[in-house]
């Protein structure tokens, strides 16, 4: 394989400052870039590895009542914390649906923010892909793309972002805390993946040398507590990125929605937040028609960019189900199948 | 006819209590351990590294390598070209016997497929090798590439499998479908799919002058060192095959690939030895592939629900230059009785690597179709699907009308169906619910597999010291094979199992034939079991032969071999050990070899399968399309079981890999360019043990007489076939979609709310 440097800087600063070179990039878990490097899709010059810089790996309950959680926290540990898990037990529940035990023992949350698309063609150094090569042209548009975008897609990338753990953050108004050549600033998570447009070559609003430190849910999201879940329908029970996912929170008051969040996931370039959805649903009762009608806004927008029309139908289910379920509440115990549809089996023993 | 002889009047019996024993793997241990030596763990001193590059187009040239910038990179020895390669003795592209598939080793720049080796990097270490393969930055002219099942002009092959007619009939079809009053005309697709073992297919080559030693995983040990032979023009005697573990094989490592044959003429180019692994996404190409099928099923029913014709055609594909014919069609000649009964097949050229055997070739893709076919015609007729089966049992083969050596498949369906609570079944479609309002669904397929005899070679040994070895060439491709013809070892020789040593996986050994068509353990226990017999008599006549022994006289009479003893038949406190006869005759050992052959005769007269009956339940959301099996029942009869535990497993595997070929498994195409999108294990689908329900095996019963000496019929696909029929009806079941495109996506059940 080619060649490159490898550092390991002691802290954030001399990690940014590390980066700054073309060709430089972080290495924290590398169960994402690790794979791009052995298929050639990504060959950096330099290795910046972040692993060892201390305190990115602290899960902190603030003042205000946010919880912020280190860039390096793994998946595992975040999702086994059980006070984060029942402050918000979608970010949980989406955390355990993803990978394998062995990759969620490994993969990290800052890291997991960043992870590129799955789209083959992106992986596929033969092919032609507007996000891997900037201009070169999107063989997946009319390529084998069934499981490909149908929001917010342009003619240069019809990608999706594979994150599970993205959905319920977006959902919930994650905030991300990055530190830079200027020092440190925040983001919104909404913020941080970007759509193609005619960029696609860009999957975030970072900048050279940016590094993802910490996460933080507002304080608001424990309000949604009592009713988050998170819904995942893929091509096999474990261990596949999802067709189409959705996080739904919502906070009841009274017998009424007085707040809903609704994000879904494999439908965009980003982890996608249904505000107008969520606009149908403040102060109605939760019902099943409510709960369609919040699906059909969810999906205005939506059209096929390929093989994928089913997609958009099944969103439109995903976010009726996943309503539900959050409307019937929080179960007390995440289920052996994390998020799955089959979460209810009786006598299943798998995560 | 009569039963063989050597079960029905051995001139001396053996006793012995390891068949039927449920051990554990003898090489289990080593393999927890990590103390199994796999071939690519194999690291001669001075060995390089070699990584193939391969093409990234399925059609066309290449025009262009950039060598100079490969050579250049630190560590990179050599870089083997078609310019740049050591002579071959015989073209490849010749194929000297039917076992012979072409094969691409640098021959020349044209590419016929995508993941073609079109050039071998050699280095001292595997990152330089694998950099250099980068460097190379081939260029190529390409040119339009054949994909799919409708990518050209169709042609009838000439034969399909291995030899088999690529047309049969019986009786007439178009009669048959004429007559009925139920018919049912679907058309059935398979993708295409990947043997993908765990073990990457790898070699560890050295030449020391003209020997060659080579490390590679092969479930032909000889086949592989005659091909070697011939391609580098060397004697047989010369080159010398470990293989004594594999990682999976499937079919894939059956034959001579090009990729070992590249590592070889690595290590002859550079002059050490040479080790080359293939790369998962590299197994995608030129070691060999499940084509896709299309299959058309017409069958007519009586309004009584008895078969009156059955048509089946299948569509496949071979490679542009080369043929193997996935024999899909055939799987409608044994199972049910219909008198009219015709299968064909056809097939167009496409770029990819040739298809090949893969577990259950041709009986997989079949299995799927036909099973679904009858649950289409049974649910037409209004009838159960088992009752459905029952009412067309086949008696006799139905394509041959020849009887059957043995069938215990209505056991099969009865324990089956008994275990798994069939009788609780509803008729319709969609009218089951669990608990959680999931959908649920049963389904069944009846499982068939031939039982097939190759040749096979062995040589036993008795020694002085009370202990023996049995010495044959079998492959363990992680089945457990060592283990169950160790315990047929024990009981050949009349020793238990742990004083004889089992010696198999080298090409220095006994020739076990192929690890393949479920016929290894038949056929190498056959050599095994009649060279036990040869050296037992070798022993009793020196024995009976000798009046100081007191078994003198006794060779009319014979004797029993049990537990290092020959003992008067007639008379059994007249015994004598092994040992004390090897000391008194003065020899340190006795040795024989015994073969194992089909039995022609026993051929002619006989269909020889076994069968099964294998039923599944599904849940299916049914809003969100998810499917997922919850449990499943195979009863299963393939005559004598020799080791219950690796018989269980090897009958788990199947009914797990059926499971995958209904849901999961799929090689996506890209349309344009020929490349397959999912090559890795990520993305190309298999279950994972979230997807595995419980599963309960039934190994039921039954003797056959005529298959071989010891009544063995395999179980190393059947369990395929049937399973994958038996969860894609249950889906149907369950939602009452009928989906005949494979693997069964989401989308195909997002139809119903």
């Amino acid at each position: 394989m080619k060649q490159f440097d490898y550092v390991r800087p002691a802290t954030v600063a001399e990690a940014v400052a590390a980066v700054a070179q073309p060709g430089a990039v972080y290495l924290a878990a590398g169960t994402n870039l690790l794979d791009l490097m052995k298929g050639g899709v990504s060959r950096p010059d330099r290795l910046v590895d972040v692993t060892h810089l201390d305190g990115l790996d602290q899960i902190e309950r603030l003042a205000d009542g946010s919880v912020r959680i280190g860039a390096l926290v793994s998946n595992a540990d975040l999702a086994h914390d059980a006070d984060f898990a029942k402050s918000c037990p979608a970010v949980a529940e989406a955390l355990l649906s993803g990978a394998s035990a062995q990759l969620r023992n490994a993969a990290t949350v800052g890291g997991n923010l960043l992870q590129r698309t799955r789209c083959a063609y992106f992986y596929d150094t033969a092919s032609r892909c507007n996000k891997r090569e900037a201009g070169s042209g999107c063989d997946a548009r009319d390529g084998e793309n069934r499981t490909h975008a149908v929001l917010g897609w342009s003619e240069s990338c019809i990608a999706t972002n594979p994150s599970d753990f993205c959905v319920p953050l977006l959902a919930l108004d994650a905030i991300v805390e990055i530190e830079g050549k200027s020092g440190r600033r925040e983001i919104t998570l909404d913020a941080l993946h970007r759509l193609p447009g005619n960029t696609p070559e860009r999957d975030s609003a970072l900048e050279p040398g940016d590094l993802i430190v910490a996460v933080r849910l507002p304080p608001a999201a424990r309000g949604f507590a009592a009713h988050s879940r998170y819904l995942k329908v893929r091509e096999r029970t474990s261990y596949a990125f999802a067709v189409v996912s959705a996080a739904a929170a919502l906070r009841i008051e009274n017998g009424k929605i007085a707040e809903a969040r609704l994000a879904l996931g494999g439908v965009a370039a980003k982890p996608w937040r249904a505000r107008a959805a969520e606009g149908v649903l403040k102060g109605v009762t939760p019902t099943a028609d409510a709960f369609q009608e919040a699906a059909w806004r969810a999906l205005t927008d939506a059209r096929p960019s390929g093989d994928n029309a089913f997609k958009i139908e099944l969103a439109r289910r995903i976010v009726v189900r996943a309503l539900t379920l959050a409307a019937a509440g929080t179960p007390a115990r995440i289920a052996a199948l994390p998020a799955s549809p089959f979460a209810s089996t009786s006598g299943a023993i798998h995560v | 006819m009569s039963e063989l002889n050597l079960t029905s009047t051995p001139a001396h019996l053996r006793h012995g209590s390891s068949i039927g024993q449920p051990l554990t793997r003898r090489d289990g241990l080593l393999k927890v351990k990590g103390q199994a030596t796999y071939a690519a763990d194999n690291h001669p001193p001075g060995m390089l590294f070699a990584v193939m590059a391969v093409s990234s187009i399925a059609h066309g040239r290449v025009t262009s390598l950039d060598v100079a910038a490969a050579k250049h990179y630190p560590g990179v020895v050599d870089v083997m070209t078609p310019d740049h390669k050591p002579p071959l003795a015989i073209d490849p592209e010749i194929k000297t016997n039917p076992f012979v598939f072409r094969m691409e080793v640098l021959q020349s720049n044209e590419v016929r497929y995508a993941n073609q080796p079109i050039a071998v990097v050699i280095a001292e270490t595997l990152e330089a090798a694998t950099e250099g393969a980068v460097l190379l930055a081939p260029r190529y002219e390409t040119l339009p590439a054949l994909v799919g099942l409708d990518a050209g002009e169709s042609y009838v092959p000439p034969v399909v499998g291995v030899g088999n007619p690529t047309e049969n009939h019986r009786g007439d079809v178009e009669a048959g479908l004429a007559a009925a009053e139920k018919q049912i005309d679907a058309i059935y697709e398979t993708p295409p799919q990947y043997h993908n073992a765990m073990e990457p297919h790898a070699i560890v080559a050295s030449w020391d002058g003209d020997n060659l030693q080579i490390d590679m995983p092969t479930q032909g040990l000889m086949l592989s060192l005659a091909r070697v032979a011939e391609l580098f023009g060397i004697a047989h005697d010369k080159i010398h095959i470990r293989s004594p573990f594999l990682g999976g094989g499937f079919g894939s490592k059956g034959l001579m690939a090009g990729p070992p044959v590249l590592g070889i003429m690595a290590a002859r180019l550079v002059g050490k030895p040479v080790k080359l692994v293939l790369r998962r996404e590299q197994m995608y190409g030129p070691v060999g592939h499940r084509a896709p099928t299309r299959q058309r099923l017409r069958i007519g029913a009586d309004g009584e629900g008895r078969l009156t014709a059955l048509d089946h055609h299948a569509r496949t594909v071979s490679s542009t230059f080369d043929d193997f014919y996935e024999p899909a069609a055939d799987a409608s000649h044994t199972l049910y009785a219909a008198p009219a009964i015709r299968t064909s097949h056809d097939a167009v050229r496409v770029n990819t690597g040739t298809p090949l055997f893969m577990r259950a070739p041709g009986e997989a893709t079949g299995s799927i179709a036909l099973e679904s076919a009858i649950d289409e015609m049974a649910w037409a007729c209004g009838i159960d699907p088992l009752a459905f089966r029952l009412k067309n049992y086949a008696e006799v083969e139905p394509i041959t009308g020849k009887p059957f050596s043995s069938k215990a498949l209505r056991a099969c369906y009865e324990q089956g169906a008994a275990r798994f609570g069939w009788s609780k079944r509803s008729l319709q479609p969609r009218q089951m619910r669990d608990d959680a309002g999931l959908l649920v669904g049963w389904g069944m397929g009846t499982a068939t597999f031939p039982a097939l005899m190759f040749q096979a070679e062995a040589r036993a040994v008795l020694r002085r010291d009370g202990f023996g070895a049995m010495e044959i060439g079998a492959h363990d491709m992680g089945q457990g094979a060592w283990t169950a013809l160790a315990q047929i070892a024990a009981d050949a020789v009349g020793l238990d199992i742990d004083r004889v040593e089992f010696k198999a996986g080298t090409s220095d050994l006994p020739d076990a034939g192929i690890a393949g068509g479920s016929a290894h353990t038949a056929t190498a226990g056959a050599a095994i079991h009649s060279a036990g017999a040869a050296v037992i008599a070798k022993l009793a006549d020196l024995a009976t032969n000798d009046d100081r022994s007191p078994l003198f006289g006794a060779g009319n009479a014979g004797v029993i071999a049990r537990d290092g003893r020959l003992i008067r038949r007639d008379d059994e406190s007249r015994s004598e050990s092994y040992a004390e006869i090897l000391a008194r005759a003065g020899v340190a050992e006795v040795e024989a070899r015994g073969t194992g052959a089909p039995n022609p005769a026993a051929m002619e007269e006989y269909a020889m399968h076994a069968h099964g009956a294998v039923f599944a339940e599904v849940k299916v959301d049914p809003e969100l399309g998810q499917v997922r099996v919850t449990r499943m029942v195979g009863a299963f009869a393939a005559g004598r079981v020799v080791n219950p535990r690796m018989v269980q497993s090897q009958l788990f595997g199947g009914m797990i890999w059926g499971m995958s070929f209904a849901l999961h498994e799929e090689a996506i195409t890209d349309r344009r360019s020929g490349r397959i999108m999912n090559a890795n294990l990520g993305e190309y689908h298999i279950p994972v043990n979230a997807d595995v329900p419980p599963l309960d095996v039934i190994t039921v019963e039954e003797h056959d007489p005529h298959v071989n000496a010891l009544g063995i019929k395999g179980v190393g696909e059947i369990g395929i076939t049937g399973s994958a029929g038996a969860v894609a009806n249950a889906v149907w079941h369950a939602t009452g979609v009928r989906v005949r495109r494979f693997p069964i996506k989401i989308e195909e059940l997002l139809t119903q709310r």
